[in-house]
């Protein structure tokens, strides 16, 4: 039996409802990335243009004119390293910020748990974060660099950053519904969060002592522990990695419960 | 379905139902940062004055818009139940919080299945991809199984009439085609309860037709429906119930045509004119927005209209944006929803060019008057939808039912003839008999 009755205040995050609709979240992430590069000539190597001429000007101005140590690996591939994790959570947060009023019509004439957009918007940036690392996986050949068995962990970095970016992005979304203005600012949040985060040089500028409450920022923790899978950097993980993991939850869950907070009003706002 | 009868007499029970909404919310659907910070900035003050005893101001009853006020019904397992009302009346409301897209603000809805939607179909297609992709992911939006769609696809589809262009993108899908596929997929849910919104507005006739075939073996299949529809005529044929909503409350609830006559009654205390007295909250666009409909006859403003008179209808809108090119256009229905005719200023579709026709419109208030001949219309209750197009094409104000009118008996054709002259139209026409030859011997 279905009850209907008006709610207040914080809500349950109801995730069994969630999963019920796994099949439209899927379908949902299809559909994204199906259209994503539909009429356009260059297709999906635009996920790989994207990082990879980010990392030729950062290598030009940061590493040769600027001379920004590298950790001693070469400077085009400890950014692009940086890069690949970093446009992905980017392009999540815009994706994901967008997603509720871009599916205005949707949410108008059919119920379902509306987490399912933001997250599918997110989820179907994996494709493109997987072509990306296709190139790094390339540029590691290039520069004869064998990757550690720290590889393995190279995973929960990843999950990192996705948890990362759905929580950031379940906050963006619900607010951009109520307040327009949010669409204005995530270009500025991705900017500055950008310089906040060691894509464009490396973690160990900080003294030691500042690290762990730089790791708050969790794209600290996705980035360096990223060179540290991958190039073998000496950043390993330790308390940094751990305050980012437990700030990337916290954003995660109180995003999630902030979104559905808000979410009773989505159809009459939107 | 008949396994849960058991479990409850009913299918749908709806308690106290309300709905309001904030109405400078409506005119601003979203607040922007600067509201809330505002308001946000107020708050010290606020909570020293609760601190010390004020009382919170109440809220500005005004700016308060019910769509639903305290609405209570049973809906038992097997009933077809029609909503009907005017335009605002809350029908819409209504469905959109018995399927979950809209929370109410006070009262309850308990329903005891799985509900199955068909509100403005094709809502969930994507232009890119092919009809194909689209059936499965309009499936998915609206909660079926893929196993289910995978079942029933060869169905969808011969139903769809779209077999050919199955694996095209849809956006080359022609509309009728477009919606055909959206409806087909909706319609081929399986769930206890449909809750059906206006979709047979869509399509030609032949696929109106065949909807409404679906609809009835739908319904007498036992499933449960709850219709929401301005076609008096389909819901009279489909519902055995109805209920009248008319300013978000229950005015009726009873067995169809009675609601259906009491419907058309409360048409009928009009008095021959609707203004908009706000733009901001008239029908329309940025660009036209209706100000009034008015019948006019024998030179009086009045919804009652004789049979030997011609009917003046008289529209008036604002042009809010200098240099656009308007027509105006009307549809007018019978009362049971059925078109009668289609008209517009246009040079070919009036007998005299409209002067202004072709021309850009400074922006003001401009008046259009089409002219009904007499001895035309049947009698009985019509009702009128109103457009407003810029550069022919683009439709920037459709008011449906925007106004209605009863056209009365005076005597005229009536010396020889007492009974009821059928048709949606009565126009005297050109009667000529001859002596065409001898009568054949025997």
């Amino acid at each position: 039996m279905l009850q209907i009755r008006p709610s207040k205040g914080w809500v349950p995050l109801k995730l069994g409802e969630l999963w019920e609709y796994r099949e439209l979240l899927y379908f949902l992430t299809w559909r994204d990335i199906q259209v994503r590069y539909k009429q356009t000539l260059l297709g999906v190597a635009w996920a790989i243009i994207q990082p990879f001429f980010t990392m030729v000007v950062f290598s030009l101005f940061f590493g040769r004119l600027a001379k920004i140590p590298s950790d001693g690996i070469p400077y085009p591939l400890f950014s692009y390293a940086a890069l690949v994790p970093w446009t992905f959570f980017a392009n999540g947060l815009t994706q994901s910020a967008n997603s509720l009023v871009g599916n205005a019509n949707l949410i108008q004439k059919v119920f379902f748990p509306r987490m399912v957009i933001p997250l599918s918007a997110i989820l179907s940036g994996v494709v493109d974060f997987l072509a990306a690392f296709l190139m790094l996986v390339g540029m590691l050949v290039f520069f004869r660099i064998a990757p550690t068995g720290n590889i393995v962990w190279l995973p929960l970095f990843f999950l990192l950053a996705l948890v990362t970016a759905l929580g950031v992005g379940l906050w963006l979304t619900a607010l951009n519904v109520q307040y327009r203005d949010v669409r204005y600012i995530v270009p500025f949040i991705v900017q500055f969060w950008m310089f906040a985060s060691p894509i464009a040089y490396p973690a160990t500028l900080l003294p030691a002592a500042w690290r762990t409450v730089y790791g708050l920022n969790p794209m600290v923790g996705v980035v360096e522990g990223f060179r540290w899978a991958l190039l073998g950097t000496h950043t390993a993980p330790g308390p940094l990695i751990g305050a980012s993991a437990l700030m990337a939850v916290v954003i995660l869950i109180s995003g999630a419960f902030y979104f559905r907070r808000m979410e009773r009003t989505f159809a009459d706002v939107v | 379905m008949w396994c849960k009868a058991w479990m409850s007499e009913f299918a749908i029970k709806v308690t106290g139902l309300g709905k309001t909404y904030a109405r400078a919310a409506r005119c601003r659907p979203y607040r922007t940062l600067r509201d809330s910070l505002t308001a946000a900035a107020g708050w010290p003050v606020r909570w020293t004055q609760r601190l010390v005893g004020h009382k919170e101001p109440a809220p500005n009853t005004s700016n308060i818009f019910c769509a639903l006020t305290d609405v209570s019904f049973d809906v038992k397992w097997g009933e077809v139940v029609g909503v009907i009302g005017r335009n605002g009346a809350g029908k819409s409301t209504l469905l959109k919080i018995l399927s979950r897209i809209t929370e109410p603000s006070t009262g309850a809805a308990d329903i005891y299945g799985r509900v199955g939607g068909l509100l403005e179909v094709g809502s969930g297609f994507h232009g890119e991809l092919s009809g194909r992709e689209n059936i499965y992911l309009q499936g998915a939006i609206l909660g079926m199984r893929r196993r289910e769609v995978r079942r029933k696809f060869d169905e969808i589809v011969a139903f769809a009439e779209v077999d050919e262009f199955i694996d095209t993108p849809v956006k080359h899908y022609s509309s009728g085609m477009y919606l055909r596929l959206a409806f087909a997929v909706a319609a081929h849910m399986e769930s206890d309860i449909l809750l059906v919104d206006e979709i047979l507005a869509v399509g030609d006739a032949a696929f109106q037709k065949k909807c409404l075939g679906k609809m009835t073996a739908v319904a007498e299949r036992g499933r449960t429906v709850l219709f929401v529809s301005h076609n008096l005529g389909v819901l009279a044929n489909l519902c055995s119930r109805a209920i009248l909503l008319s300013h978000g409350q229950k005015l009726a609830d009873g067995p169809a045509p009675a609601v259906i006559q009491r419907y058309l009654q409360e048409g009928l205390d009009q008095s021959g004119e609707r203004v908009w007295e706000t733009p901001a909250t008239a029908p329309g666009s940025d660009i036209a927005r209706l100000h009034s409909v008015r019948i006019i006859s024998n030179g009086q403003t009045t919804a009652e209209v004789a049979i030997d008179q011609p009917v003046q209808i008289e529209i008036a809108f604002w042009n809010l944006r200098p240099g656009s090119q308007l027509s105006t256009s009307i549809h007018l229905l019978d009362k049971l929803g059925v078109e009668v005719l289609a008209s517009a200023n246009f040079p070919s579709a009036s007998l005299a060019p409209d002067p202004w026709f072709g021309k850009p419109y400074p922006a003001g208030l401009f008046k259009a008057v089409c002219t009904l001949p007499a001895n035309f219309l049947n009698d009985g209750l019509y009702s009128l939808n109103v457009l407003v197009l810029n550069r022919v094409r683009v439709q920037e104000v459709f008011a449906r039912d925007a106004i209605r009118f009863s056209v009365h008996e005076t005597g005229a054709m009536r010396a020889e003839f007492g009974g009821r002259w059928i048709g949606v139209v009565r126009p005297r026409l050109a009667w000529h008999t001859s002596h065409a030859g001898e009568q054949p011997r025997p």
